[in-house]
């Protein structure tokens, strides 16, 4: 398994390798609620990026609506441990809209603390480095195989 | 938990104490802490204890029962509570730099002993 860390948008790359360095996570998606992703760290291949992808972006969407009925904001961040592995998501708003991030630790390597500590450095950073004219593009059914395909062929250097 | 930490704190020179829990570097409980990152302290301290625990099962040493780092403007002094395998507490001391480590390393062993 490959830890390169590849974007599709340029801006997310440094906050994204930082992180990975710091958090020693094993692998990062950095998308957006829609499931469109901008980068990614340790995924070697298209079909797990797409099917993390879109759980990532159902939890975002299930864990908001449940919110929403509990009459509350949306929750900051999920965590899930099993025995050998955690998965953190969490998501923040910056000038590219809603960001989530999805981060899969091994816990013989790193912690939730740790994950934690330095999620909240890589939002900053994420919110730092976005593009302060970025409007959130809508990405329509109609082109959302194209995009997929694109941003995957980006991602894995094709 | 929250005596054991008292005992711990009382001891002149420390700034404050925690509890973490040693497999995900949360705080579990924690005593005067003021100008200390505490969530930080926990979490760096629990990936410090993780890779000490190998360091140590690979030199063929046992497990750790007690560190000190001595910093410029302080020190920082864990006993790590729990069993062989690094899963559990760590009782955690954030001190001035002239505390008495021999009396603060007792209190620390003994809230080991009571958060375990």
């Amino acid at each position: 398994m490959t830890t390169h860390t590849r974007a599709v948008e340029n801006w997310t790359l440094q906050p994204l390798t930082d992180f990975v360095r710091e958090s020693s996570v094993r692998m990062v998606l950095v998308l957006t609620p829609a499931g469109q992703v901008l980068a990614q760290t340790g995924f070697s291949r298209a079909v797990d990026v797409m099917s993390a992808a879109a759980l990532a972006a159902a939890i975002v969407a299930s864990t908001g609506e449940l919110a929403r009925q509990l009459r509350q904001p949306p929750f900051a961040a999920l965590s899930h441990q099993g025995r050998k592995h955690g998965f953190f998501l969490a998501s923040f708003s910056s000038e590219r809209g809603t960001l989530a991030v999805l981060a899969v630790y091994d816990l013989a390597v790193s912690s939730l603390g740790l994950v934690q500590l330095f999620y909240d450095q890589l939002a900053a950073d994420l919110k730092a480095a976005s593009p302060k004219s970025a409007v959130p593009k809508q990405v329509l059914a109609a082109d959302f195989e194209r995009e997929l395909t694109d941003s995957l062929n980006t991602l894995f250097g094709r | 938990m929250s005596a054991a930490l008292d005992r711990v704190t009382r001891v002149r020179g420390v700034r404050g104490a925690m509890l973490v829990s040693a497999e995900d570097g949360l705080i579990v409980a924690e005593q005067s802490m003021e100008g200390v990152k505490g969530a930080t302290v926990a979490a760096l301290a629990a990936s410090l204890a993780g890779r000490l625990q190998r360091a140590m099962e690979a030199a063929g040493i046992g497990s750790s029962v007690f560190w000190h780092l001595q910093g410029e403007q302080g020190a920082l002094l864990v006993v790590p509570g729990g069993n062989a395998g690094g899963e559990g507490i760590l009782v955690v001391a954030v001190t001035e730099p002239d505390v008495n480590i021999g009396l603060v390393r007792l209190e620390l062993l003994r809230a080991a002993e009571a958060a375990v």
